[in-house]
């Protein structure tokens, strides 16, 4: 399934200006992104952590978005939850869900709508959960916020959730503390935790890299089977390609705060575009690769977030950028979609991009 | 100055070379304070010398705090002036300081007894008849053999290691005598007879003229055997005046009530207006001086005055200080210069000492003329019987004279002056201030004074009261002080001019005179019991001294009191040298 | 699913007691050596600084005592007695009593003893029985208002970060901090009690029992002094807790729920900043309890603190032995009940 946004043509005002690039959300978007903006003032500048980045997702599907630490995925979230600490952040553009507005809404309203409509997994669910109280009470603290229901009422469901993610002995471990629980069970307790309320967004924050190996594929197979129990929109976060690979529907590739790729995971995967996605595949472990190619990781690092680089904020890092020429540096690339639906920014013209993929890439992967 | 152990040992031993001369009645006048002179406006001193507002009010309670302890409530272990002053409201002697302001308490009226007593021949032995009617609290008649007791059992220094010796010394106890616990049974006859129940003997192992002084000390209050508890007696001391224990505290408090069996018939003396009494111990001193000034508290109990935070605050606000007394303390701080010292053994570079010192310098030192004391010119303070009123090295608003200095200087041989070391205790900063004032004054008449300071417990056995440190280490001048356990010429001045205290392995407080026709004065004055005589001859002794220059007189203390707001019936007691705590009564 | 459950494990309660038990001995022990720190520094070293029996007597005798006197008192004292019998023989009182001539009986001080004093000859114990109250209340008062206080202050501080409030309570609480209580004490006795009569003088203390309504006014204004000192103190304290609490991660799954911010702040917030706060606390009560030297003294309170400035005043030593072991027994105990609040408040302290 390709983005739900049908593409726009390449005059469009967001098109030009080079942020946007995504028309009218689709009729069935659960959650609609529109050039979002979420800059940090600090004494040494403005962070852009997030600057001019849109997406659609409907529920039942569900949406990675991939990109190196500091590319601003998980501000995005934390944006879309309404977590940033009130006064440190300015945010602009759109966030949508089921067609309220959240950007500019007063905080009781998000805070109303957390947990219930959108809950969140973060990534190390030791430190995510609090030390000092029963992972029951947790669950059943996240359940009575938003449901006026006897505490024993809610406790039995808290036993039946921690039954549907897969703790053994619900009903007694319900009463432990989250130490006392391993680390890919604290994980399904914190899904359990956000699916307490049944809520139409889920968004995992790196949901598995605190885990070991097999787990991480456990807890990758609950969410996918949650969210067809549940019929949820799903975000997950992830600097890990492979992790999104079974699971999406979409895939939205960060970089600098910036969405540089976005298509539906078949065309990311099959047909990636940008330079930094192939850099991305090709830093990916994979079993059909032979061990004695090495993993490519991506030369340099990314810019600072407070003076990010006119132009291509890759090109510095990018290998074809000679090829282009000047327009690399001073030109921000637009976000368009050469081809139907598949999402790119980057200078490189189209079909000297698609001989490079076929000829220098796609074979070394 | 803040040390509330007013009290001293009399030296009996000065007494043991007397012979007896003649005696005459000490006229006892009976009866208290009708005739003294009274006052109901409030101002300074109105209470110092006359009776602020008399009232024959009876009823309140009466608030006292202490900021530390007594050493006793015990009145058988007991040396502070004010525990004397206090305990008169539980306990009677044979003879009491007449309750009035001024002079009226240096007259000595029978308490217990129905008159002074009346000394033999030699002042050896005295005897004392009790009135009749006179009843402990719980009832029982007092007999002369509860004072016998009473005087036996503070014998036991293991026991009551607080009070003073008097007895110990003074009387013919049988040998090897312990106290009534510890030689329970022995006969004391030897010492103290008792023929019949009102009749007591005392018989003395030399002569003394001053025995009734000490009949007026709480050691010889009456204490009825069977009542006794020995060191838990203090507890419950069993009353024979006005007022009785109701409750007590250990280290925190204690309460007096009225004794239902003393009979004012007997006692003309004590007014007992309040109900009853209230003592609270170890109170911090800032807040006893604020709770007086707002009215929550009637007496600071030491009499030593307030703190000197408090006393500024008293000067400077006319309201305060018309509730204030500044009444003179029998106690004198002054100067010793030891005549061992060369070049003071010439009397003329001591007379130059004498004339170059700035005595407003001397009082500034010790605090100033309310808190410090009145500059004083000779050494008795006004309030004991013969002191003097002349001014032997009088100056210019006594700033000192240093014409005459430098004359006597000249006149001794040392016209540039010389040199000394002037010693004074680490402890008291008014000392030290002293001393500097010393070294900055003489320093005008090329006399280098080297101050030097000395700790407080070692300053008289090792140091200043040590002759041959003094001599050894030049110590010209030595920062001295005295109090009189009561007030007369032999409380006071006993123990610092008589030369025979001195001890050359330290210890002494008299550090400087050393006078045979002083010594000889003192003998005659301890046998003399005409008044009038005795109190000359302390006059020649003070004179003696005071022309040999071997004495600075500094300042006679004084101590600035606050009145309690609703007290009535007030005036300072010259005998304890602060309010008398008889006589109060509640508005 | 529902119906009663069993609250997780069930608790391990012979470890605990075996725990407990251990700490006990352990406080014991440490309480033995306390005694002996302090016999050592009132008894031994003033006779290693050349002290004789009868000079350390002196102190107990009136000062016009003679050689003699002296010299009773020095036996009576048992200052002729080698040092370690010395102890020994306090030491012994404690659990089997003593016995005190008091000249007219003999009388029995029981256990536990811990001696008569040298200066009024009263047995110790009963004092501090009788003290013990007096700081009880001081302290039980004073830190319930320094808790509510200084922790709230904290709270709304490390909350309201940066904010107006913020930056005049950490003023306020600095000055709290630097001002000596006999300072602020006095102060404000002059001011609330003696020029506005509004508190009652000092040395007013009525106990609980007499009359709860007086009690509480007497002790108002050393309460209010003392917690002063202590709300400063734990407000700082609290704030620091708290803006590092505040950053933790489960602070953000607790908004990521959608609690309420009070709810997030105080359950969550405060929760997590609980144990060093209680840690503190309990060390400041052990502290508090063994006396509040300069409050008891300020205010004239016959506490346990102004007993121990008082024995100290009169080298008491007796009193001083018995104070300072009462003293250090709440510092021990007081550090045994923290460790066994980390184990209630910290369930990862209980299987640990």
């Amino acid at each position: 399934m390709s983005p739900a946004a049908p593409g726009t043509t390449t005059g469009s005002t967001a098109y030009e200006t080079g942020i946007g690039g995504l028309g009218e959300p689709p009729a069935n978007a659960y959650l609609s992104v529109r050039d979002l903006r979420v800059h940090f003032p600090t004494d040494d500048g403005i962070v852009k952590s997030v600057d001019g980045l849109s997406f659609d997702l409907a529920r039942g599907k569900t949406l990675g978005i991939v990109g190196e630490s500091g590319s601003g995925k998980s501000v995005t979230s934390l944006s879309i939850m309404g977590l940033h600490k009130p006064g440190t952040v300015r945010m602009q553009g759109s966030i949508r869900l089921d067609g309220q507005e959240l950007v500019g809404a007063p905080a009781e309203t998000v805070r109303g709508l957390r947990g219930k409509k959108m809950a969140m997994i973060f990534q190390d669910p030791l430190s995510a959960m609090h030390p000092f109280y029963t992972v029951g009470d947790q669950i059943i603290e996240a359940y009575q916020v938003h449901n006026k229901v006897p505490k024993k009422a809610a406790r039995a469901h808290a036993i039946d959730l921690l039954g549907r993610v897969g703790i053994p002995q619900p009903n007694k471990r319900v009463d432990d503390y989250p130490h006392q629980f391993s680390g890919g069970m604290r994980q399904r307790a914190m899904i359990a935790m956000a699916l307490s309320c049944d809520p139409d967004l889920l968004i995992a924050d790196e949901p598995t890299t605190a885990l070991d190996v097999t787990v991480q594929a456990q807890i990758l197979d609950l969410i996918r089977d949650l969210q067809r129990d549940f019929d949820a929109a799903v975000i997950i976060i992830t600097h890990d390609l492979g992790v999104v690979a079974e699971l999406a529907d979409d895939i939205l590739v960060m970089y600098a705060g910036r969405s540089v790729e976005y298509a539906s995971a078949h065309g990311v995967f099959n047909e990636p575009q940008h330079p930094y996605t192939w850099g991305l595949m090709a830093s990916m472990p994979r079993l059909d690769r032979d061990p004695a190619d090495r993993l490519m990781p991506i030369k340099g690092t990314p810019p600072s977030l407070i003076s990010v680089p006119p132009g291509c904020p890759f090109s510095p890092r990018c290998a074809y950028a000679a090829r282009v020429g000047a327009a690399c540096v001073t030109e921000r690339p637009a976000f368009h979609a050469p081809t139907s639906a598949h999402y790119l920014a980057c200078h490189l013209d189209d079909g000297e991009r698609m001989q490079i993929w076929s000829d220098e890439i796609e074979p070394n992967l | 100055m803040s040390n509330p152990r007013k009290k001293r040992l009399l030296a009996v031993t000065a007494a043991a070379a007397v012979t007896a001369l003649g005696l005459a009645a000490c006229s006892g006048s009976s009866g208290g304070s009708n005739n003294a002179a009274t006052t109901t406006t409030a101002a300074f001193d109105a209470a110092n010398g006359k009776i602020f507002n008399p009232s024959d009010k009876k009823g309140g309670t009466i608030t006292m705090a202490d900021e530390g302890e007594p050493d006793s409530t015990d009145p058988g272990d007991s040396y502070y002036g004010y525990t004397w002053d206090l305990m008169r409201l539980y306990g009677r002697g044979l003879v009491m300081f007449d309750v009035a302001p001024g002079d009226g308490s240096s007259k000595l009226s029978g308490d217990l007894a129905d008159g002074l007593g009346k000394p033999s021949e030699n002042a050896k032995t005295w005897t004392y008849k009790l009135k009749s009617g006179l009843k402990f609290e719980d009832g029982t008649a007092i007999t002369s053999k509860d004072i016998k007791y009473a005087i036996t059992r503070t014998l036991d220094k293991d026991i009551f290691p607080d009070a003073p010796t008097y007895f110990d010394d003074l009387l013919a106890w049988p040998a090897d005598y312990k106290g009534a616990y510890k030689s329970k049974g022995v006969d004391v006859k030897s010492a103290i007879d008792t023929p019949d129940d009102s009749t007591i003997i005392f018989h003395l192992k030399n002569s003394f003229s001053g025995f009734d002084y000490l009949m007026t000390t709480s050691q010889a209050y009456p204490v009825p055997e069977a009542k006794d508890t020995g060191a838990k007696y203090k507890e419950h001391p069993i009353s024979s005046g006005p007022y009785m224990f109701a409750t007590y505290e250990a280290g925190k408090k204690f309460t007096l009530k009225r004794n239902p069996n003393w009979d004012a018939a007997t006692d003309p003396q004590r007014k007992a207006l309040p109900d009853g009494y209230e003592y609270s111990m170890n109170v911090n001193q800032d807040d006893i001086d604020n709770r007086i000034i707002a009215g929550d508290l009637d007496i600071h109990v030491t009499g030593t005055g307030v703190t000197p935070a408090t006393q500024g605050k008293v000067l400077s606000d006319p309201n305060l200080k018309a509730r204030a007394d500044n009444p003179t303390l029998a106690r004198l701080w002054y100067t010793s210069i030891p005549t061992t010292v060369a070049p003071l053994d010439n009397k003329d570079c001591r007379m130059a000492i004498m004339y170059a010192m700035d005595r407003t310098a001397y009082q500034t030192a010790y605090g100033g003329a309310f808190a410090g004391g009145a500059i004083a010119t000779s050494l008795m303070p006004p309030l004991i019987p013969g002191s003097l009123k002349k001014d032997f090295y009088p100056s210019q608003d006594n700033k000192g004279d240093l014409t005459k200095a430098k004359e006597a200087l000249t006149k001794c041989g040392k016209p540039d002056g010389f040199e000394i070391t002037m010693a004074f205790r680490n402890e008291r900063p008014k000392e030290k201030a002293l001393a500097e004032a010393f070294q900055q004054q003489l320093a005008k008449v090329g006399i280098k004074v080297t101050p030097k300071g000395f700790a407080k417990k070692d300053y008289f056995s090792t140091y200043a009261g040590n002759p041959p440190y003094v001599k050894a280490n030049n110590i010209g001048l030595a920062a001295n002080g005295w109090g009189a356990d009561w007030n007369d010429g032999y409380g006071f001045l006993a123990q610092i001019v008589d030369s025979r205290v001195i001890r050359e392995t330290g210890g002494s407080s008299n550090i400087s005179v050393r006078m045979p026709e002083v010594d000889k004065l003192i003998d005659q004055a301890a046998v003399e019991t005409d008044n009038a005589k005795r109190e000359a001859l302390y006059g020649q002794i003070d004179t003696l001294v005071m022309d040999n220059a071997v004495i600075y007189p500094g300042v006679w203390a004084k101590a600035l009191l606050v009145r309690g707001k609703t007290l009535t019936n007030v005036f300072v007691n010259q005998a304890y040298g602060m309010y008398d705590y008889t006589s109060l009564g509640k508005q | 699913m529902a119906g009663p459950v069993s609250r997780g494990r069930p608790p391990d309660a012979l470890p605990v007691l075996t725990y407990v038990i251990r700490r006990l001995i352990a406080a014991a022990m440490l309480l033995i050596v306390v005694s002996m720190i302090v016999f050592t520094i009132f008894y031994v070293f003033p006779r290693w600084a050349g002290a004789t029996p009868e000079t350390l007597a002196t102190r107990y005798v009136g000062r016009t005592a003679t050689a003699e006197t002296v010299h009773l008192a020095a036996q009576r004292l048992g200052f002729y007695d080698p040092i370690w019998v010395q102890y020994w023989n306090w030491f012994k009182a404690i659990f089997v009593g003593s016995t005190y001539d008091m000249g007219t009986s003999i009388e029995h001080c029981p256990a536990p003893c811990l001696g008569y004093s040298f200066q009024s000859k009263t047995p110790v114990w009963p004092d501090l029985l009788d003290r013990a109250p007096v700081t009880f209340s001081l302290a039980a008062g004073a830190s319930i208002i320094w808790l509510l206080f200084g922790v709230t202050v904290g709270v709304v501080s490390a909350v309201r970060k940066g904010s107006l409030f913020d930056r005049a309570a950490m003023t306020v609480a600095l000055a709290g901090i630097s001002l000596p209580i006999y300072f602020t004490g006095l102060v404000s006795l002059a001011v609330f009690s003696y020029a506005l009569g509004w508190t009652a003088p000092g040395g007013s203390y009525t106990p609980l029992t007499t009359n709860p309504a007086q009690w509480a006014y007497s002790l108002l204004l050393p309460w209010i002094t003392l917690s002063f000192l202590f709300s400063a103190t734990y407000a700082r304290f609290t704030r620091a807790g708290m803006l590092e609490t505040m950053n933790e991660d489960y602070i953000r799954t607790a908004r990521a729920k959608g609690l309420p911010s009070r709810t997030v702040t105080l359950k969550h917030g405060l929760r997590g900043a609980l144990t060093p706060i209680v840690t503190v606390f309990g060390l400041d009560l052990g502290l508090l309890l063994g006396g509040a030297v300069l409050t008891e003294k300020t205010f004239s309170l016959n506490g346990l603190g102004k007993y121990t400035v008082d024995a100290i005043g009169n080298q008491d030593l007796p009193r001083i032995l018995g104070v300072t072991l009462l003293a250090a027994f709440f510092i021990v105990f007081s550090n045994l009940v923290v460790d066994l609040l980390y184990a209630v408040i910290d369930p990862r302290v209980r299987t640990a």
